[in-house]
């Protein structure tokens, strides 16, 4: 048994009295009116007369129907399901009993609402499964005063609380009342994983009901009495800023309200590492309908004017860190001749082992290959969007966001109120993949609810969306090895670099494998503005170098997979440095799983097959594609894949995830791409950025996890950045050509 | 402006709007019926897909004027109890990640199975390109669709 101290925040286990008087618990009432399915459905049978809070995570009603708070906001990897199943697995209650909700930001009840870096459930792992455990044995002492028997013989199961020698039995809504005046215990034994009845069992999507039948749920369809729709106009080019503006021919237009200017950041503001915002002034139209004032936002006449170069300091997660951006509008053509010559220069070493330099002069052979990845936009299918209504010194938000508490002190801030006055409701995002953890637009809405003294919805066009900024960076990296005469692998060397971040790992695989390593970095300074892209940095950096181990293992004449397990199995016995951050082992088990399940063959000749495995946000994941060329085109025929997450809590869920991660790394391999002409974005909707259709999605995709106990870790992420390797492994079987320059599709005919 | 009488999902609706208003708006901002999504507004995405009469079309590209007598079915008005064949196939598959594509998604397997009860792989992918899902669940979609095809009553 774990026992765990309850160490949840004071304010969790607070009783508020006038929650027990029935009703929901939402401070205002945005979301009521994206009510789900899911309640309808628990409506029917008959919604409880009373409720009773057991801590901030779950209430319990009078006729046993529970609702849970779900912490993190949604956008899309379940977590609405999978997180309510960890706290009802630990309070033994029917899952058909369990109503969720989702919990509007309040950092005091809920802790960190973070939703990115694959972090969700590993961090909620113990407490939300503590949440249930200690509700339940509130109930179960409950059971033991009114019926005057200890404790210890009374068992909770199914949301049912008995007494065995005296026939007593009650549903937790009954002892409900009793439990919550209760002390909340110093201590709870949670479950162990081989005694998970919910968890580990594929359950299905609570909101599934609600999509398929087009319920209100995303920010975007938040609408409230007297709310008025307004849309922003950013400057035309990176390096550019707002210099005047003429609303004048665009207000005249039918049901325009207003044209104003904001500036989201008060003079002297320390940002924070998500406060990126390449347009922090801008025009904004406000009017009655989108349509009319999509209409009139062509109407403004504005004027743009250059940047000037400027360095600030960030407070990010790793402390204070300085940027510099530079003037000038950039280009796409410019950026690949800069890295291509930093490539070429020595770069900042960041990890060194044995002696690379000798290990190279000596060398019989060298191989060198440089890989090169452009700009993405993320592209959500839903634009950013945020709700607001500022009145006087308060504001009330619904922003479909991945990081809400990061934002506040920034509104707080540019509005001018205290933090405390801002109550923000968290809706669920139509698609985030990073991109809508920088919430600038948030800060938009509020700043222009302000002006405008009204509610208001801000809307961006998929032209603001994909033309706003915050994308993933532009990557190149080196890769070195070195032979001896009997073709033994005796060094290895990555340099790497990017604008305007490194994506370098210096001490993941395969460092620690080889005697002889090295890995250098660069940077070059942008004013284009980027952000966490689905595993960032990773979605490069596995494609790269699982690439180039492919031709290392082809040039040594060794089988892929096996080549990268003798590695790992000399990372493991006999590791080199001390500071390699992956688990050989694990790694080893998902090369093997995945073997196993495509029954992997040493030189196939009948399939174009592509292996490639990466470990980030402390998963594993290993994909064998395969691949034919049909008409010049390459069809993904089949991807197998195998991951080691820990612990999967919502099986057919997890399963969903990297399916869809595994689709995003091919469209994103094959056609992703933003490049950029004096500061313009040179695409800004779908019919110039190309986005993985049915088409070309994969045939079949098997999915397999690693069995194990071990505490979950990340998922989202994960599966995505060794696509990349696999695509380009296969694309070379089935084409014999290497491809080290993504787009692979893109612009370039493939011969097949 | 002018008034316009519409027939959306079997009730009559009258909106006073610009002629050149997409029904897409029409139905998010003046009917409050938001199931119908925006995504491009170019008829890349296939968000906005709703039914006019048996036939799917990107309500961006659909001016409120050009609709007249004709009947109009959106996400809301596919069944009563959202129990559609392709409504339940989609639940049974789990289909949804974020979910922000899926009503276009269901309207345009539903307006395929109409006309082709039976589809075949490449009829799927040919009816369904049009329709982006950024979440990459193509292949539960087409599970779903298979799966729809395979039961009565579609
Ligand atoms: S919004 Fe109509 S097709 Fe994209
Ligand atoms: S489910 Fe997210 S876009 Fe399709």
């Amino acid at each position: 048994m774990t026992k765990l101290k309850t160490h949840m925040g004071r304010r969790a286990f607070i009783k508020n009295t006038s929650l027990a008087s029935g009703g929901l618990v939402l401070g205002f009432s945005i979301l009521n009116s994206c009510k789900s399915e899911q309640a309808k459905e628990i409506a029917v049978r008959e919604m409880p007369k009373e409720w009773f809070e057991m801590n901030s995570y779950l209430k319990i009603g009078d006729n046993g129907v529970v609702t849970i708070y779900t912490p993190n906001p949604e956008f899309g990897q379940n977590i609405r399901t999978s997180m309510p199943m960890l706290v009802a697995e630990e309070l033994d209650v029917d899952w058909k009993d369990v109503l969720v909700e989702q919990a509007p930001y309040h950092a005091d009840k809920y802790g960190f609402q973070f939703t990115g870096g694959s972090r969700g459930i590993s961090a909620r792992w113990e407490p939300l499964r503590m949440a249930g455990a200690t509700a339940r044995q509130m109930l179960i002492a409950a059971a033991a005063e009114t019926w005057q028997v200890p404790k210890e013989e009374i068992t909770a199961e199914a949301g049912v609380l008995q007494h065995a020698a005296t026939k007593k039995s009650a549903g937790y809504g009954e002892m409900a009342s009793v439990a919550a005046t209760l002390t909340v215990p110093e201590e709870v034994q949670l479950k162990e994983v081989k005694d998970f009845k919910l968890v580990s069992r594929s359950q299905k999507n609570v909101d599934a009901k609600s999509i398929v039948t087009g319920r209100p749920l995303f920010g975007m369809d938040i609408q409230e009495e007297g709310m008025l729709i307004a849309m922003i106009e950013h400057p035309p080019a990176f390096g550019l800023t707002l210099k005047s503006v003429d609303g004048e021919a665009a207000k005249a237009l039918p049901g325009i309200k207003d044209v104003v200017t904001i500036k989201s950041f008060k003079d002297g503001y320390e940002k924070g590492g998500f406060d990126t915002n390449a347009f922090p002034e801008l025009v904004a139209i406000v009017g009655n309908s989108t349509w009319e004032v999509m209409q009139a936002k062509k109407k403004l006449k504005v004027e743009w004017q250059p940047i000037t170069a400027y360095s600030e300091t960030i407070a990010g997660f790793g402390g204070k860190q300085t940027i510099n951006i530079p003037a000038g509008l950039e280009s796409t053509t410019t950026h690949k001749s800069q890295m291509e010559a930093l490539a070429a220069k020595p770069g900042k070493v960041v990890r060194k082992d044995g002696n690379p330099e000798v290990a190279f002069k000596n060398a019989t052979t060298v191989l060198e290959r440089s890989y090169s990845a452009p700009f993405l936009a993320h592209n959500n299918m839903e634009p950013l969007n945020a709700f607001a209504h500022v009145a006087g010194d308060k504001a009330k938000i619904a922003a479909p966001i991945q990081i809400p508490s990061l934002i506040i002190p920034t509104i707080a801030s540019s509005l001018g109120i205290p933090k405390e006055n801002i109550e923000m409701d968290l809706p669920r995002m139509g698609g985030g993949f990073g991109r809508k953890a920088y919430a600038h637009f948030v800060v938009e809405a509020a700043l222009i609810s302000q002006k405008v003294n009204a509610p208001i919805k801000l809307v961006y066009s998929r032209e603001d969306d994909m033309t706003n900024g915050i994308y993933r960076p532009t990557y190149h990296a080196t890769y070195r090895a070195a032979f001896d005469e009997n073709n033994n692998l005796t060094a290895l060397h990555v340099k790497a670099g990017g604008v305007p971040e490194s994506p370098l790992f210096a001490n993941r695989f395969p460092a620690g494998a080889i005697d002889n390593y090295m890995a250098e970095e660069w940077t070059i300074d942008s004013n284009i503005t980027i952000g966490a892209f689905r595993a960032p940095r990773s979605n490069f950096m596995a494609g790269a170098e699982q690439a180039f181990l492919d031709e290392v293992a082809e040039t040594m004449g060794k089988d892929a997979i096996q080549f990268r397990l003798d590695l790992l199995k000399r990372a493991k016995e006999n590791p080199v440095g001390e500071r390699n951050d992956y688990d050989a082992d694990r790694y080893a088990g998902v090369l093997e799983l995945v073997r196993e399940k495509s029954a992997w063959k040493e030189n196939d000749a009948t399939k174009h097959r592509g292996v490639s495995a990466y470990f980030c946000h402390n998963s594993y994941a290993a994909h064998v594609l395969d691949l034919k060329m049909e008409n010049g085109k390459p069809v993904v025929e089949k991807v197998v894949c195998a991951i080691d997450c820990g612990v999967v809590i919502n099986p057919d869920a997890a399963t969903n995830m990297a399916e869809g991660a595994i689709t995003d790394g091919i469209g994103n391999a094959f056609y992703g791409e933003l490049t950029f002409q004096d500061g313009v974005p040179q695409k800004n909707n779908f019919h110039q950025y190309q986005m993985i259709r049915m088409k070309e999605a994969p045939k079949e995709i098997d999915v397999h996890f690693v069995q194990n106990e071990i505490d979950p870790t990340g998922m989202g992420e994960p599966p995505f950045p060794p696509v990349f390797g696999a695509v380009a492994n296969a694309l070379y079987k089935a084409t014999g050509q290497r491809h080290y320059e993504q787009p692979f599709v893109t612009g370039k005919q493939i011969v097949g | 402006m002018a008034i316009f009488n519409l027939n959306i999902n079997g009730s009559e609706h009258s909106v006073d709007v610009d002629s050149n208003t997409p029904m897409l708006w029409v139905l998010r901002d003046h009917i409050k019926l938001v199931g119908t999504k925006y995504g491009c507004g170019i008829a890349q995405c296939g968000a906005c897909t709703v039914h006019l009469g048996d036939n799917a079309v990107r309500s961006c590209q659909l001016p409120v004027s050009a609709v007249g007598e004709q009947k109009i079915t959106t996400i809301e008005g596919l069944s009563e109890h959202g129990d559609h064949p392709v409504q339940k196939a989609w639940l049974e598959i789990d289909v949804p990640q974020c979910g922000y594509c899926q009503a276009g998604q269901i309207m345009s397997a539903s307006a395929l199975l109409k006309r082709n009860p039976n589809p075949s792989d490449e009829e799927i992918e040919s009816a369904m390109n049009g329709n982006i899902c950024r979440c990459g669940t193509y292949t539960r979609i087409k599970k779903a669709i298979k799966t729809a095809a395979s039961s009565e009553n579609v």
